[in-house]
């Protein structure tokens, strides 16, 4: 399981403070505590107080600035193309981009440019119309985005496909779609596409979400989840994972297998 | 239409240790790639052949397998000299003596022959204890010291005596040979025990426990494929090179031993028992061994020769 420390976000108030005021410190803090908790990418998001004009410089120096505190790649998220690249510019080491719908144009956009720095992509099973309702239309966007990728010479090891998760008190019924989702899209491609999702989306705004986002992820690992924007934060999450990773027979067991999981 | 050719990419890479001290020092491990998939990764070194000396004068083995070391078997100096005219890579020293069966050897004797063997040849020294775990703890001890500095490979440790010999392994300047029963999971978590105690991860060797063709063989196959597939896809705790103790499993077959009169329908034993011990080998570096303890010479030649073919690159 590849995890994305989701922290990094304008979306939190500490970050969003530490842009205004340009102090590097909250970005170091969550960098290094995410790095320590598992995270094999940092998410980076400007968050939507930064006016769009203002969103590559922003991206640039959270780029930097958590690649200083952590040896750890970064997954770029924005809907701001500009914003996107100016992080990639001065990124070191192998990037994600987050991301690009099923949308034409919006692939015309990032295909090239994930291509271009060879980095990561994350494509969501989603186009200008929203989000489909059922498991064989996600399917279905999912494999423009493969054809897309494959196209411009991106190896399926790199592009991760997010089935898009919803909050689970407003479209229940999206639950399991989604998971039927994942099981799709792991046959579309032999190598297959990796999948990825924001995890804690399935429980915005509800109680328990800790618990849901957990039971989430590890149902989500069984259907072929590859990695998940999470919060690494929770410890119950990380010990769930290990776990799974050893039910999955993907860790091989130990009896240390929680410290093992932890360690780099 | 153009074929893309599917190569694994993989992640990681098992672990290179260094044994002996310069200019004579052997390097095991580093591999990116399953076995002789030069294709797919590097195999940085070839296996390498240490051949077996024991500390006393072994009575169970056939006429043709002393044969070749015929008025050195007393003397473990002279063997080991032996040994290195006979091209082993490596001499490993088997403290047989110690047991309480046989002489029940202090552990200061054992340091003595053990020290004796290290001034005699320039190859790095692997040395075993006699397979009694508590009386193993003691005698590697105290050959740790007596090796102090030699960068020598010490084993077996097990989960009841690992303590000892790590410590003595960390203080004089070792290694050490991580033993368990055909188990993987113990196998990981007895590497995990040693690198808690702050022994480097570089210098640990698997032993996963062989056995010889016919009596288990493919046990012992499918946890070193499982090790190696651990190691490469990012597994530290399994990316450590792995060592099969072929010649002492080996020589204790009915096939190895059965003279050609007792057994004429399976041919002429010296061709026979040879063939076992080299088909066990080439068998175990298939399945991703680094290091190899034989104790026929004749077997030392033909296994290294397979080697040398299948260390040819078939990169493309």
């Amino acid at each position: 399981m590849i995890l994305i420390g989701e922290r990094i976000n304008g979306m939190f108030k500490d970050i969003r403070e530490a842009i205004l005021n340009r102090d590097p410190e909250p970005v170091r803090y969550w960098a290094k505590r995410q790095y320590e908790n598992c995270a094999a990418y940092l998410d980076i998001n400007t968050g939507p107080t930064v006016d769009a004009k203002d969103q590559p410089a922003v991206m640039e120096w959270l780029v930097k600035t958590a690649q200083e505190a952590a040896p750890l790649p970064c997954c770029i998220d924005s809907t701001n193309p500009e914003a996107i690249e100016a992080g990639l510019a001065v990124h070191r080491g192998k990037a994600m981009i987050n991301s690009t719908s099923a949308d034409q144009w919006k692939m015309d956009i990032y295909m090239p440019m994930a291509a271009k720095y060879g980095a990561a992509l994350i494509g969501l099973a989603m186009n200008e119309k929203g989000v489909p309702k059922s498991a064989a239309d996600r399917a279905a966007l999912a494999m423009e985005i493969v054809v897309n990728a494959d196209a411009h010479g991106i190896p399926m090891e790199d592009l991760y496909i997010d089935p898009l998760v919803l909050p689970c008190n407003v479209a229940q019924e999206h639950g399991p779609e989604a998971l039927e989702a994942l099981r799709q899209i792991k046959m579309l491609a032999d190598p297959a596409p990796r999948t990825t999702m924001g995890l804690s989306n399935v429980s915005q705004r509800c109680n328990n979400r800790h618990l849901l986002n957990r039971t989430f992820l590890i149902m989500s690992m069984a259907c072929g989840l590859d990695s998940a924007i999470a919060d690494v934060e929770d410890q119950e999450l990380l010990d769930a994972v290990a776990a799974a990773n050893i039910l999955l027979n993907k860790d091989i067991y130990c009896d240390s297998f929680l410290k093992t999981f932890r360690q780099r | 239409m153009p074929v893309t050719i599917a190569k694994e990419r993989w992640t990681n890479k098992v672990g290179e240790l260094v044994l002996g001290s310069e200019p004579n020092v052997v390097k095991i491990g580093g591999e990116g790639t399953l076995p002789f998939l030069h294709f797919e990764g590097e195999m940085t070194n070839r296996p390498k052949v240490a051949l077996e000396v024991w500390d006393m004068e072994p009575t169970d083995w056939p006429e043709i397998l002393t044969a070749p070391y015929a008025g050195v078997l007393n003397d473990p100096v002279a063997w080991a000299k032996k040994c290195v005219e006979y091209g082993a890579d490596l001499i490993c020293l088997t403290l047989v003596s110690a047991h309480p069966d046989n002489k029940d050897a202090s552990p200061e004797e054992c340091a003595q022959t053990a020290r004796a063997v290290a001034e005699a040849v320039d190859v790095p020294l692997i040395v075993l204890g006699c397979g009694v775990e508590e009386k193993d703890a003691r005698v590697l001890e105290k050959v740790a010291e007596a090796l102090a500095g030699k960068n020598c490979l010490l084993g077996l440790a097990t989960q009841e005596n690992y303590k000892t010999i790590t410590a003595a392994c960390m203080v004089h300047g070792h290694n050490i040979i991580a033993s368990s029963p055909l188990d993987i999971n113990l196998e990981k978590q007895l590497n995990i025990l040693i690198t808690e105690m702050n022994l480097a991860a570089n210098r640990i060797v698997i032993d996963p426990s062989v056995g010889a063709l016919g009596y288990g063989i493919e046990y012992a196959y499918s946890i070193m494929e499982r090790t190696r597939i651990g190691a490469l896809t990012g597994d530290k705790m399994m990316a450590m090179p792995v060592i099969c103790l072929v010649g002492q499993e080996v020589w204790k077959t009915k096939e190895a031993k059965s003279s050609t009169e007792e057994a004429p329908e399976w041919g002429e034993q010296a061709r026979r028992a040879v063939l076992w011990e080299v088909i066990t080998a080439s068998t175990f570096a298939q399945a991703g061994g680094s290091l190899f303890v034989l104790r026929h010479p004749e077997s030392l030649k033909q296994f290294r020769i397979h080697i040398d073919k299948m260390m040819e690159s078939n990169a493309y």
